[in-house]
């Protein structure tokens, strides 16, 4: 193919912006894949007039093949702006990419009636236009992707967060429930949860409870030791709960001794114990 | 003897061994294994696929469900091409590590099965292959 004269492309959107915009959001308004629960026709055609004006610019300044340019910055911000915010929304890949690719038809049809009857400047003038419209489009998809993927970031360190609380049982003495899969990306988190929670209630005893850890192998039961290690040289004295008799039956021949460390079955054994270190007596009110 | 059962599972990151301890969970309560033997077993793959992965630089497991006269087994074979282990005796010494841990996941996870086997080459690589049956 030869040089192909963009400019005509930028010509076009200038002359017929009104109309291109007209049956482009009349086309997105047609697709089935439209969310108009999600979107609404004013906002659509904000952002298709918004885009149509960045993209004619690019058009006029930029080389329409290399769309990492600075000339089309302006253009890829727009796109990864609304790709986010679709996503955001829910809106699945096909949903967002429509937006780019309900703009060929419009396109072509007035490149059609501005080339006339010159089959070859048309078919070269739809050759660049849908090169130029299905980039934008794939990087439609690709911010898309990317938004998602920093979405399902975003929860999994949530859950890392939420799946650790400290709890402050009494004055003085703290729990820490864990539940689920002991990997060393929680195991960090679980230590450094419970040395700043042992720090901002002055806690002195606190309690790990493992009740909900399926299996303790060698690598958990060195990271619950490493933690009990540091709470001590933090003053704090560690108690860990919750261990059930398979569990028992498995450290034991695994060869994992705890040491020192009190262990006990229950959270409600810690919690008594907790109770006796500190000389904590209860009395049952009898009248 | 024929495995009823068999499937292989590659070991590149620690989510995998998650996954696999998963897996291993889930067959041994199908096959009806007590809590004590699914727990004794998923800790001894959980160490072996560890070492496979630390040590071995990834690798595999091939789950195979065994029946023999009545008894059901569960067998799990690691495999890896690391750099082997050339002292199996030391290797299996409580305590004995080289990677920082407590030295006790080999020596652990044999007294945690029924059948133990390790075989281990210089430069070619290591396979520990374990049986755990029901009563």
């Amino acid at each position: 193919m030869t040089a192909i004269p963009i400019s005509k492309i930028s010509e076009i959107l200038t002359a017929y912006e009104k109309d291109i915009l007209e049956d482009w959001v009349k086309e997105q308004l047609s697709a089935i894949t439209l969310r108009r629960d999600l979107l609404s026709e004013a906002d659509l055609r904000r952002e298709s007039l918004e885009f149509l004006k960045l993209l004619t610019q690019a058009l006029e300044r930029g080389n329409p093949q290399d769309l990492a340019t600075a000339e089309w910055t302006p253009v890829r911000d727009f796109l990864s702006a609304l790709s986010r915010s679709r996503a955001l929304q829910n809106f699945s890949p096909s949903e967002t990419a429509t937006f780019i690719f309900s703009l060929k038809q419009p396109l072509f049809t007035r490149l059609n009636t501005a080339t006339g009857k010159d089959a070859n400047a048309l078919l070269a003038e739809v050759w660049s236009a849908t090169t130029l419209l299905d980039k934008l489009g794939l990087f439609t998809i690709e911010s898309f992707v990317r938004s998602r993927n920093e979405v399902i970031k975003r929860q999994q360190l949530e859950l890392l967060e939420l799946s650790t609380p400290v709890v402050k049982l009494w004055e003085g003495i703290l729990a820490l429930p864990l539940i689920g899969t002991l990997d060393s990306a929680r195991t960090q988190i679980v230590m450094e949860n419970l040395l700043q929670g042992i720090v901002d209630t002055a806690s002195e005893i606190a309690i790990i409870d493992i009740t909900g850890v399926p299996a303790v192998d060698t690598l958990v039961a060195q990271h619950l030791l490493k933690t009990v290690t540091a709470a001590r040289l933090m003053g704090a004295q560690v108690i860990i709960s919750g261990i059930r008799p398979q569990i028992a039956q498995t450290m034991v021949h695994l060869g994992v001794a705890m040491g020192d460390v009190v262990t006990k079955a229950s959270l409600a054994d810690a919690l008594s114990y907790a109770f006796k270190l500190m000389a904590i007596t209860f009395t049952r009110k009898t009248t | 003897m024929n495995p009823t059962r068999s499937e292989t599972f590659q070991l590149q990151t620690s989510d995998d061994v998650i996954r696999m301890r998963q897996m291993v969970r889930v067959w041994m309560v199908e096959m009806k294994f007590g809590l004590v033997d699914q727990t004794k077993m998923v800790t001894a793959a959980s160490e072996l696929a560890r070492n496979a992965l630390a040590y071995g630089g990834g690798g595999s497991v091939c789950m195979e469900a065994l029946a023999d006269d009545g008894r059901r087994g569960l067998r799990l074979v690691f495999e890896d091409q690391g750099p082997g282990i050339a002292d199996l005796e030391l290797a299996l010494t409580d305590g004995y590590t080289t990677g920082g841990g407590l030295g006790l996941g080999l020596s652990g996870s044999k007294r945690l099965v029924n059948e133990f086997a390790i075989w281990s080459a210089v430069g070619e690589g290591t396979r520990v292959t374990i049986v755990r049956w029901t009563i």
